[in-house]
């Protein structure tokens, strides 16, 4: 089969989802990546694309509540899913989630390219583990590559969550 | 990069998924997607028909037998990874997967998909071979049983045939208490193994090494079992001086180097591992007997 024989509409998909709680249907070209749907088809641009191939973990989004490469799915195989970006993290006023406050007060940015990626995977592992050691956490963030910080901001922010209590009123 | 244009395909069973495989040209299989997809990325794999056999429930699922765990190959490798029933029984699998990749890798990678994509240091190869596994392939005219030692067929080639799907593995279980271990030298953690090894062991009632299994991973093109250092185990009440032995019996000659290890380094490093790797099998071993209070 050759490019020639298929015309856009054939190679294209109708899906339906949820994408930070809110609905969502379009159709979409089959081989779009996850990723590229999030930031060319719904202006998602939250979710950053480093390496496309898998390794540096900058596209982490969250797909029915676990921490997956973007570059690495389909857009057609969210279709019924429950997709959540880094544009979900915050409160509808804007108020940032306990752990990206953490990272603004402890530095655990710089030029900011991976920390979506490095905010999604993080919110999955400590949901997971509530009270990770130190070592358990740095094996989680093996999975993104941040060239700036050299990773201590990051722990730094992630320990002075673990450390103080949670507001009430169950903020996250 | 992106991936060249392909048509993409919904199976919603394993009857759909065969027929589909059996009626495309060019077409290929799409797991979980944590290699196939880079590789679709980086264009080294093109085709024109991708099947999908993500919506495939019949294909996932762990269930404990008597004599082996029977995986589904669509199973999420975080999925065997969190298994409470298969890590009580057999702690290997947890040590083992928590090495595969990373924690959003392992939540879409799929069992089956690394062993059809057999990557020389996929731990999942590494567990079959130790555990003398068997993998299930499903064609147009019914299933065949393929024993893991005759799965491989050479560098990242499985026996799996181009209407086949591999469907399910069985990993044997070894007897309760078993002593194991599992553990590679990378750069970092989840990056592909400069070597890996993988050990089970058993002791009589005098305290002797009943039956040893001891695996090499990332080492060639496939897992690669060190019968000699097994046998050379067997009946033998152990000391330091036989894990050493057992240690320089792992400079296998198939151990090779690649672009950026030399086959001289991986043969030190195999070494060095496979004898770590028994003394922390036998000293499981004899902690479980002490539980058992002190009967074998």
């Amino acid at each position: 089969m050759s490019d020639a024989e298929m015309s856009d509409a054939e190679m294209t998909r109708e899906i339906a989802f949820t994408v930070n709680g809110q609905p969502a249907a379009l159709a979409v070209e089959e081989r779009f990546s996850l990723a590229d749907m999030l930031r060319h088809r719904l202006g998602l641009t939250g979710t950053h694309l480093g390496c496309e191939h898998g390794v540096c973990g900058a596209c982490t989004v969250m797909v029915d509540g676990h921490a997956v490469r973007a570059c690495l799915m389909l857009a057609v195989q969210v279709d019924g899913a429950a997709v959540t970006t880094v544009e979900g993290l915050a409160d509808d006023d804007g108020r940032l989630s306990r752990l990206q406050q953490a990272f603004s007060d402890h530095h655990g940015l710089q030029c900011g390219f991976c920390t979506p990626g490095i905010l999604m995977t993080l919110t999955e592992f400590l949901a997971d583990h509530p009270a990770p050691a130190e070592d358990q956490l740095r094996e989680a963030l093996s999975g993104n590559i941040c060239r700036c910080t050299g990773y201590q901001g990051i722990v730094d922010a992630v320990m002075d969550v673990l450390a103080s209590p949670p507001p009430a009123g169950g903020a996250r | 990069m992106k991936a060249a244009p392909f048509r993409y395909h919904r199976a919603e069973s394993l009857a759909e998924a065969s027929a589909m495989l059996a009626d495309l040209d060019n077409a290929r299989l799409l797991s979980g997607g944590q290699s196939l997809m880079a590789m679709m990325n980086l264009r080294y794999v093109i085709v024109d028909h991708l099947i999908d056999l993500n919506p495939v429930r019949e294909m996932a699922g762990v269930t404990s037998h008597d004599s082996y765990f029977e995986v589904g190959a669509m199973t999420r490798q975080r999925c065997l990874l969190n298994d409470d029933a298969v890590a009580a029984h057999s702690p290997i699998f947890r040590a083992a997967l928590s090495y595969v990749g990373h924690l959003q890798t392992r939540n879409r990678g799929t069992v089956g998909g690394s062993l059809a994509h057999m990557d020389p240091a996929a731990e999942l190869m590494g567990l079959a071979a130790l555990t003398d596994a068997e993998i299930t392939l499903t064609g147009p005219t019914g299933a065949r049983r393929v024993a893991i030692a005759d799965f491989p067929q050479g560098y990242m080639t499985p026996d799996i045939g181009f209407d086949e799907i591999l469907t399910t593995v069985r990993f044997a279980r070894w007897p309760a208490g078993h002593g194991w271990d599992f553990r590679e030298f990378a750069q970092r953690h989840g990056d592909f193994a400069v070597v890996g090894v993988g050990s089970l062991l058993t002791l009589d009632s005098v305290g002797a090494i009943d039956r040893a299994a001891v695996v090499l991973i990332g080492v060639g093109d496939g897992p690669l079992r060190l019968v000699e250092v097994e046998a050379l185990l067997t009946g033998v009440r152990p000391d330091t001086e036989l894990f050493r032995a057992a240690g320089e019996a792992a400079r296998h000659p198939a151990i090779t180097g690649d672009a950026l290890v030399s086959a001289d380094y991986r043969r030190q490093l195999a070494a060095v591992m496979v004898r770590r790797s028994l003394t922390d099998a036998y000293r499981r071993a004899r902690a479980a007997i002490g539980k058992e209070g002190g009967h074998v």
